[in-house]
């Protein structure tokens, strides 16, 4: 080795040097380049960075994901009772034969690493179209990076209603495994579609979703994070809304030594809404919980709805984080904005760092915020076991209670109740 | 059934005692009613006796079928047969009220070694013992005491005391807030109950409610004592003459 070289401190290895780059060619290859670019300028996120004031970012822009161990899963598949278009991951690489064909009514579904390579496509207007908009005012390097290195993910439009669910299921294998995925949902104007996703992906996971919503259209997305202890993963939605449209995207996570779920929506249509929700429940004692939504709602439009919905609860050391923001820009009057997030400490040690923030340009809008951190009701305790319930099972239903308001953003009834017996049942579980 | 014996009773986090050594005792299958003024220690006593944290018994006993019951946590007296019509029933949003119910009267079946009901039949048994409290199908569905008035608050409470079935009933101030059909309406589910082998305390602040449920025997309670116990007519006394003659002839 030269001697010119060593002088050099080489650059400690990070996920960005220790990530292979996808082969060039193909529509993609311009999208990929220009966050090859964004990436270049920012830098991966760092622990002095504001935006991560709260989570250390280190562990996912670390060059290896590390080992999480596998959880032996002996439970029934989510969202079982409901008729699906089924697709399988296996630690982030697709499972054709585990999965039903790539077609739908009302539809076009493909597999990124299919039609990369093809010299032009729908999607190219929305790959790293979306996030890169995203960017600004604050910039969400763990994206970039998704956008220039992931070589696949579901390329979804939807032309019609369509009636049954994509269901993406994850499943996990190895127990090293990193996984890179990167998907664009467009609904045309007047469509309609629910996507499902459920599983812990891989020991780490980054996930970008990209949602473009024309006129009139719906998005429903149900989104549950498995119960492995030891996963760690960084996701980030970015959905753009057109007029009169709806996008509701509900999160349910247990477990996980750390989650970083970003929400970046951007109303631009007038008259359009958008829920984001999200129910967390972790136990500081099994390792690590610390569990991170960071959500950021733009009003571009007039009489729009946002409505920003998140319940934590935590114990033994488990750390929650929510930072989230509503910026209303100037004309998008009438807006219509609310945010709460809400953590209930099953003891003293768990901790709830919240950062709720509006920003407002308009002078006709209505926007709220709060966020509490509280224990459980002593006196609705009371009042459960006086009626024979033990203290146990008392907490569990309060618990269910607490997070009631998070898990009644989920529209579709049958969905909403499987999410809510599965809660119970993780309770149950941890009881007996 | 229930005895309690020379109780005292003091707050947990202050030095103030609220009973001062009440002396009752509850024979099986009678209607006790206990009246006193506000702030007399009714309701203390019973949270005292189904096991609410923050108070501290510094003497005395009460047994249940000559059974310490003190010590017990508050799901091991019901388990026993205890149940408390709360003065101020607690809502609990996102649990339905049918769901509480059935995890109840589970809960209380497992603990005293029973199987759990079929859903079927709890379905029957808890439409039965609604419609009679005339609580609706939507009532049941909502989440529990949630938006719930007054007076369905206080059904409800008797529909939790019927399906449950408990031996010893107490009722705090369960005609309070309530008009005279919504309390003629709770009065017949209590009388419903009314059964040789079951209890009843009721706590009251006025006779009224002692018109519809016929009590055997009355108690004054005043500042943390009984002090006075007699038949139904001292109810009528303290209805004619509000509590300040009794309370003098005590001074
Ligand atoms: N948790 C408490 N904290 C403070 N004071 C209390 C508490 N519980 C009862 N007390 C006091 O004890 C006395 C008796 O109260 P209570 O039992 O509610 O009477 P009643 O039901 O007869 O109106 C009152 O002076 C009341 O203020
Ligand atoms: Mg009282």
């Amino acid at each position: 080795m030269s001697a010119t070289l060593q002088k050099n401190t080489p650059a400690a290895p990070d996920l960005a040097s220790a990530l292979a780059r996808p082969p060039r060619g193909g529509w993609v290859e311009a999208a990929r380049a220009a966050a090859e670019a964004r990436l270049e300028q920012t830098g991966l996120p760092g622990r002095r960075d504001e935006y991560w004031r709260f989570t250390r970012p280190d562990t996912l822009t670390a060059p290896e994901a590390g080992t999480a161990a596998l959880l032996k899963d002996d439970e029934a598949p989510f969202f079982g009772g409901t008729d699906c278009l089924n697709l399988v991951f296996v630690d982030g690489a697709f499972d054709a034969d585990a999965s039903d064909k790539l077609e739908g009514t009302g539809l076009t579904i493909e597999r990124l690493a299919d039609v990369a390579a093809t010299s032009d496509h729908w999607a190219q207007e929305l790959y790293g179209v979306l996030e890169a908009r995203g960017q600004k005012p604050v910039v969400r390097p763990l994206a970039a990076i998704n956008t220039a290195r992931a070589t696949d993910g579901l390329l979804i439009r939807a032309t019609g209603k369509v009636e049954k669910p994509i269901a993406i299921r994850y499943l996990r294998r190895d127990a090293d495994a990193d996984a890179m995925l990167h998907s664009v949902v467009r609904v045309e104007e007047g469509a309609s579609l629910t996507l499902l996703e459920n599983g812990p992906a891989a020991a780490r996971f980054n996930s970008v979703l990209e949602v473009d919503l024309g006129d009139e259209a719906a998005f429903h997305h149900i989104r549950t994070q498995g119960r492995d202890h030891e996963r760690r993963e960084a996701t980030h939605i970015f959905a753009r809304l057109g007029r009169e449209s709806l996008f509701k995207s509900f999160t349910l996570s247990a477990n996980g030594a750390l989650t970083r779920n970003e929400c970046i929506i951007e109303m631009t249509g007038d008259d359009g809404v958008a829920h984001v929700a999200g129910a967390a429940l972790g136990d500081g004692a099994s390792g690590a919980f610390h569990h991170d939504d960071t959500i950021f709602v733009t009003h571009d439009a007039l009489r729009c709805e946002s409505r920003q919905v998140f319940k934590k609860v935590l114990r033994n050391g488990a750390v929650g984080v929510f930072q989230g923001k509503i910026l209303v820009k100037a004309g998008a009057q009438k807006t219509d904005g609310y945010q709460i997030s809400q953590s209930l400490l099953l003891d003293e040690d768990s901790q709830f760092l919240a950062k709720p923030e509006l920003e407002i340009y308009a002078d006709d809008v209505v926007c709220s915020h709060g966020s509490t951190t509280g224990a459980i009701d002593e006196t609705a305790l009371f009042y459960l076991r006086s009626r024979g319930v033990e203290k146990a099972e008392a907490q569990d239903l309060l618990v269910l209670s607490f997070l009631a308001e998070a898990i009644e953003e989920i529209d579709d009834a049958d969905l909403a109740a499987n999410i809510n017996d599965r809660l119970a049942a993780w309770l149950r579980r941890r009881r007996s | 059934m229930l005895k309690i014996t020379d109780l005292h009773v003091q707050l947990e986090e202050e030095d103030k005692k609220i009973l001062k050594g009440v002396n009752l005792t509850v024979e099986t299958g009678k209607v006790h009613a206990i009246m006193g003024p506000n702030g007399s220690g009714k309701s203390t006593l019973s949270y005292v006796l189904s096991g609410r944290e923050g108070y501290e018994v510094t003497q005395g006993s009460a047994e249940l079928d000559g059974e310490e019951i003190l010590e017990m946590d508050p799901e091991e007296r019901a388990a026993a047969g205890l149940f408390l019509a709360f003065q101020y029933p607690v809502e609990i949003p996102g649990v339905g009220n049918m769901t509480f119910l059935r995890t109840a009267v589970n809960a209380q079946r497992k603990a005293r070694g029973q199987e759990e009901m079929s859903a079927t039949d709890f379905l029957k048994e808890v439409r039965a013992k609604a419609k009679s409290l005339k609580i609706d199908a939507d009532m049941l569905k909502r989440p529990v005491n949630v938006g719930f008035s007054g007076g369905e608050k206080k059904r409800n409470e008797i529909l939790q005391m019927a399906m449950l079935e408990p031996r010893m009933c107490i009722l705090d101030e369960t005609d309070s807030g309530l008009d005279v059909d919504a309390m003629k309406l709770v009065a017949d589910g209590v009388n419903a109950l009314r059964d040789e082998g079951r209890s009843f305390l009721v706590i009251t602040h006025y006779q009224r409610l002692l018109d519809h449920i016929k009590p055997d025997v009355v108690h004054i309670m005043a500042d943390g004592r009984i002090i006075k116990t007699g038949g139904p007519e001292l109810a009528l006394e303290v209805e004619n003459n509000g509590y300040a003659d009794l309370l003098e002839g005590t001074a």
